[in-house]
C-alpha cells in the first residue's frame, strides 16, 4: 500500500500528462501481480465496494471528532476522503500497511454492519498518505486527474502494447485483469472476448465551432436528445451500455430480447412520444425519458406509457464481422440493409439530413429547435469507427443555446480542484415586477461556463456580499446578474418556480447589469416546449 | 468607574484603545498605531505615529519609506521603537508591553494594561522554533486576542526538518533542474533559507529580485542566510541543481522561464491540503507555516488561560467551537482587511 499511496500522491501533484504516464507505467512494471491489477482498476474507476460510501466515512468520523469541527473541516477541504485521512486520530502502534491485494480483500469482505469496526482497523494500519489512498480506493472515483483512458495508455506504455487493443479487451475483463497482464507483461495469448457481450468504446465528436466542412465529404444527421447507447448481443445475451460503458440493461428490459442476431450497434435511446422527429414515429422529449433513468426496477405501467426504442446511428460488428475499419458510407449501407431484420417496434434509423450546401444546412439547423433536437452531427463519409475523439472525423454542431438573465442568490463551495472556492451558484428570476416588490425564485444551479480568473472574482463577490450562511451555503445580497445559457427548460415539480433547465451554465457574468433588469419567471416559462 | 474592558473595543478596522486614542494593527491609516509585525495586512503605511519593535519599524521603513521627507522637508511620520520586554506608557493610563510572538523578525504580542486589566493582542504567532526570531512567550492576561489562520483541526504542521529533507531529496534527485520555492517575501523566505542552512545546505541560494532587500534586512539584524545570489545576475545553466526562492505570485509567472526546468515547490501551511497545492500548480508541497497550527492554537489558549478569548482572523468558527466544547469563554471578532491566502 505504501508504493500505491506514494503513486497517488505523486499523481496528485503532477501536471504533465507524460510524467503521469511515466509514473503509472513505472509502478505497473515494478509491482507484482495481482497488486498492480488492483491498482490499475482503482486508477481506471474499476473498483466498487458497496459497503464503503462517503457517508460511511462521515459516520466513522462523527464518532471520533465533534460533528461541527468535522463539517467545518470537510467544507474547507472539499473532499471527504482527504478530510478524514487528515483528521483520523494517529494510532499508538506504528503503521503496518497491508498490500493492495490484502486491502482489496478486506474491503470486499466488509458489509454495511462490519464496515464500522473493520474499516477503522485498516485505517489504523496506515499513515495519512496511506489513509488517503485507502479511502479513495474504497469509495471509488479517485479524482486525482487520471482518466480511465490515461491509466490504460500508461498500461500500454508500460508493456509496449497498443492502447486500442487494450481498450478492446478491457471491457470483457474484470479486476485484477490477470488475462491482460498475462498477455501484455508475460507474452501469453491475448484474452478471448469474441463471445462476450462487452462494451466497445464509442466514437465521439468534436464541437464544430468555427469549422466549415464540405458536404461532399461529410454527411449530416440529427443529434437526438436522448441517451447515447450501445446495444450488444453476443451468444444469447444482449446488453445495453451507456456512453461511459456502464451496463444499463436492467433499466430497459424491453430492449433485451429484440436484437435477433449477434451485433454491436450504436444509437440513441429514446422513449415513444411525439416530440422528436414526430413525422417518423416519434420520440418524447428528454424530460419524458428522464423519468425512466436511474431506476433499478421498471413498472409495467412505465413500460406501457414510456416504451423505449433505439434510433440507430451506426453498426460496429454484425454477426462476427468487424465493420469498424470500413468507411462510414459502407457501415451506413450495412445498417440500412439491417433495418428490415430489426423489429420496427424497437428500432428505427436516424435519418440523414439532406442539404444543398453548408449554408443551407445552417438554415436547417436554425429551424431545429422546434423539434427538440440537440443539433446536428457531421460525419466524414470515409471515417472508420475509432474509439474516442479524432480530429476531422466527426463533429457535433449543437444548436445555439437559450439565454436568460438571472440573479445570483446562493453560492456553495465546490469540491476537488475548486475546493474552498464558492463555485456552485443558485440563481433566480423575478416572480413578478421587481420594482413592485416581487421576489426572486430560484430557477436553476450552475457550476460551469466561467474561467478560473472569473471564478476568483465570483468567489470574492460571494465572500464580500454574503448576507446569510447556512452551513456550506452562503446567501448573497442578490446584486449580481448572470446570463445563463441552457439547452431547454421543462416543467418540474421539484423546484419552487415549477421549472427546470437542462444543462444550465454561466454564459456571461453581467457585472454591469442592475439586478432588477434580470428576467422574470414568466419569460423562462414561455420557453417551455413540452 | 466604567464597565470592565470598556476601554478596548474591536472595530471593523482594528482594535481601538479609547483612553489612548490609538489602534492595534489598523487596516486603515490612523493617527496612532501599535503594530504587531511587518506583514502588510497588519502594518500598513500612512499612520501619523507607529509604535512597534525596531525590527518591525525597519521592515515598514523598507516597504513604505515611512521615514521619507515630504516636499517641505519634514518627516510626517513618527516612529516609536519599543524593544521586547519594554513597556511604553500611552495616554489615558494605558501601558503597552511588546512580547515576542515567534511569527517573523520583529513580531510581537502586545500586552495592554489599564486599570488593572490585562489584554494581549497576539497579531500572528507560532510556537515552533524559528532561527530568525525569538520564541513566543506565554504571558498571563484577562483577555487573549488570538489569530486563527490555521484554526481547523486538520492543520498539523509537520516538523520542519521533514519538509527540508523532502526538499533536499527532490533537489538531489534532479541535478539538471532547479527547485523553485514559493515563499512569502517577509519571514517565510528567510526562515526557509535559514532552515536549509541548518540542514547543511551550503550551496548558494538564488533569489527573485523582490526578495533581496528583505533578506539583506534580516542579515543586518543578525540572521545568517549564507551565500545568496540574484537570479538576474546568472545564466540558466548556473542554477541547475540549485534552490531558487521567489514570492508565491512568481511561481507560475513568465519570470520562471529563465530557470532550468524548475520543480515548483511552495512553502505554506495550506499545502497540507492536496487540492490547495493543486490549485496553485505546486508539484512539491512543503507544509511550512509561520502561524500556529491547530494544536498550537488550542495549547496556547489553555496555557494562557485567560478569562476570555477573542478570535480574530482566519477560521474563527472552529476555534470558537473548540472553546465552547472546552468551557472557555470566547467570541469571534469581525475584523476586515486581514488576508491569509499566501502564508
Amino acid at each position: 500500500m505504501e508504493e500505491f499511496a506514494a503513486l497517488i500522491d505523486a499523481l496528485v501533484y503532477t501536471r504533465s500528462r507524460n510524467e503521469k504516464l511515466r509514473l503509472i507505467a513505472e509502478y505497473l512494471r515494478a509491482t507484482p501481480d495481482p497488486d498492480r491489477g488492483w491498482a490499475l482498476a482503482a486508477l481506471s474507476d474499476g473498483l466498487d465496494f458497496p459497503a464503503v460510501k462517503s457517508s460511511t466515512i462521515r459516520n466513522l468520523m462523527k464518532d471520533r471528532i465533534d460533528p461541527v469541527l468535522w463539517s467545518l473541516s470537510r467544507d474547507f477541504v472539499g473532499d471527504t476522503a482527504e478530510t478524514a485521512s487528515l483528521l483520523w486520530p494517529a494510532p499508538d502502534e506504528p503503521p503496518s500497511p497491508p498490500s493492495v491485494s490484502e486491502t482489496v480483500e478486506l474491503l470486499e469482505a466488509m458489509n454495511r454492519k462490519t464496515v464500522v469496526s473493520e474499516l477503522p482497523k485498516l485505517l489504523d494500519r496506515l499513515d495519512p498518505s496511506g489513509r488517503y489512498a485507502l479511502l479513495k480506493l474504497a469509495t471509488g472515483g479517485m479524482r486525482i486527474g487520471v482518466s480511465s483512458r490515461l491509466a490504460k495508455t500508461a498500461f500500454a506504455q508500460a508493456f509496449d502494447v497498443s492502447v486500442d487493443e487494450v481498450e478492446e479487451y478491457w471491457h470483457g475483463l474484470a479486476p485484477p485483469y490477470p488475462e491482460l497482464f498475462a498477455w501484455a507483461a508475460h507474452g501469453e495469448d491475448p484474452p478471448d472476448i469474441e463471445n462476450l457481450p462487452t462494451f466497445r468504446p464509442f466514437m465521439l465528436a468534436h464541437p464544430l465551432e468555427e469549422t466549415v466542412v464540405d458536404l461532399a465529404d461529410y454527411a449530416a444527421e440529427w443529434k437526438w436528445d436522448g441517451i447515447r447507447v450501445q446495444l450488444v448481443r453476443a451468444g444469447d445475451e444482449t446488453r445495453i451500455y451507456s456512453r461511459s460503458g456502464d451496463d444499463i440493461s436492467a433499466t430497459f428490459p424491453e430492449l433485451l430480447d429484440v436484437l435477433p442476431f449477434p451485433a454491436v450497434l450504436d444509437g440513441e435511446l429514446l422513449v415513444r412520444g411525439t416530440h422528436q422527429g414526430g413525422e417518423e414515429g416519434g420520440a418524447a422529449s428528454f424530460n419524458a425519458l428522464q423519468q425512466r433513468l436511474g431506476r433499478k426496477t421498471v413498472s409495467k405501467k412505465m413500460l406501457k406509457e414510456a416504451p423505449a426504442f433505439v434510433r440507430l446511428y451506426d453498426a460496429l460488428l454484425v454477426e462476427g464481422e468487424d465493420l469498424r475499419p470500413s468507411p462510414w458510407t459502407e457501415r451506413r449501407a450495412r445498417l440500412e440493409a439491417l433495418m428490415e431484420r430489426l423489429p420496427y417496434s424497437h428500432f428505427d434509423l436516424s435519418r440523414i439530413v439532406e442539404a444543398r450546401d453548408f449554408d443551407h444546412l445552417a438554415q436547417i439547423r436554425e429551424g431545429s429547435r422546434d423539434d427538440s433536437i440537440e443539433g446536428l452531427m457531421l460525419k466524414r463519409k470515409d471515417s472508420p469507427y475509432i474509439a474516442g475523439r479524432r480530429v476531422g472525423y466527426w463533429y457535433k454542431w449543437k444548436r445555439d443555446p437559450l439565454l436568460v438573465d438571472c440573479v445570483l442568490m446562493y453560492a456553495q463551495r465546490g469540491s476537488g480542484k475548486r475546493s474552498s472556492f464558492y463555485s456552485d451558484y443558485t440563481f433566480g428570476c423575478w416572480d413578478g415586477d421587481p420594482d413592485r416588490g416581487a421576489d426572486l425564485l430560484p430557477v436553476g444551479k450552475a457550476y460551469s461556463g466561467f474561467t478560473d480568473e472569473e471564478l476568483k472574482k465570483l468567489d470574492r463577490h460571494v465572500r464580500r456580499n454574503t448576507v446569510n450562511r447556512f452551513g456550506p451555503v452562503r446567501e448573497t445580497d442578490k446584486s449580481l446578474v448572470f446570463e445563463v445559457a441552457f439547452d431547454s427548460v421543462h416543467e418540474s415539480k421539484r423546484h419552487k418556480s415549477g421549472l427546470a433547465m437542462r444543462f444550465p451554465r454561466i454564459h456571461r457574468i453581467r457585472w454591469d447589469k442592475p439586478p432588477h433588469e434580470a428576467d422574470r419567471v414568466e419569460a423562462l416559462r414561455a420557453l417551455v416546449r413540452d | 468607574m466604567s464597565a470592565p474592558f470598556s476601554w478596548i473595543k474591536p472595530e471593523p478596522h482594528g482594535i481601538h484603545i479609547s483612553p489612548a486614542d490609538c489602534w492595534v494593527d489598523p487596516s486603515k491609516a490612523v493617527g496612532k498605531a501599535l503594530v504587531t509585525h511587518g506583514h502588510a495586512d497588519h502594518a500598513r503605511g500612512g499612520h501619523g505615529e507607529t509604535i512597534a519593535t525596531p525590527e518591525t519599524l525597519a521592515i515598514m521603513e523598507l516597504r513604505y519609506r515611512t521615514g521619507a521627507e515630504d516636499d517641505a522637508g519634514e518627516i510626517p511620520h513618527k516612529a516609536v521603537p519599543v524593544e521586547y520586554g519594554e513597556t511604553i506608557r500611552l495616554k489615558g493610563g494605558v501601558d503597552a508591553t511588546y512580547i515576542p510572538a515567534g511569527h517573523v523578525l520583529g513580531s510581537a504580542q502586545i500586552l495592554l494594561e489599564h486599570a488593572g486589566e490585562r489584554v494581549i493582542v497576539t497579531g500572528d504567532y507560532k510556537r515552533r522554533e524559528d532561527p530568525t526570531c525569538p520564541a513566543f512567550e506565554v504571558t498571563p492576561c484577562d483577555i487573549f486576542i488570538t489569530e486563527a489562520t490555521f484554526g481547523l483541526p486538520l492543520f498539523t504542521h509537520p516538523p520542519i526538518e521533514d519538509e527540508m529533507a523532502k526538499l533536499l531529496d527532490r533537489l538531489a534527485a534532479h541535478p539538471d533542474r532547479c527547485v523553485l520555492v514559493g515563499a512569502y517575501a517577509l519571514g517565510k523566505a528567510q526562515r526557509v533559507i535559514a532552515e536549509l542552512r541548518r540542514a547543511g545546505h551550503r550551496h548558494p541560494i538564488y533569489l527573485h529580485g523582490a526578495m533581496e532587500k528583505m533578506c539583506r534586512l534580516y542579515e543586518e539584524h543578525g540572521v545568517d542566510l549564507g551565500e545568496l545570489r540574484l537570479v538576474s545576475d546568472y545564466a540558466k545553466d548556473d542554477m541547475r541543481g540549485a534552490i531558487v526562492v521567489c514570492p508565491p505570485s512568481a511561481l507560475n509567472d513568465r519570470w520562471s522561464r529563465r530557470l532550468p526546468d524548475p520543480i515548483t515547490a511552495m512553502a505554506s501551511g495550506w499545502m497540507r491540503v492536496r487540492q490547495r497545492a493543486r490549485q496553485r500548480n505546486v508539484e512539491l508541497p512543503l507544509v511550512i507555516s509561520d502561524h500556529a497550527d491547530w494544536g498550537e492554537l488550542t495549547r496556547t489558549i489553555k496555557e494562557v488561560d485567560a478569562q476570555e478569548n477573542w478570535i480574530t482572523h482566519g477560521r474563527e468558527d472552529a476555534l470558537l467551537r473548540w472553546c465552547q466544547l472546552h468551557q472557555r469563554r470566547a467570541r469571534a471578532l469581525a475584523l476586515v482587511g486581514y488576508d491569509d491566502e499566501d502564508d
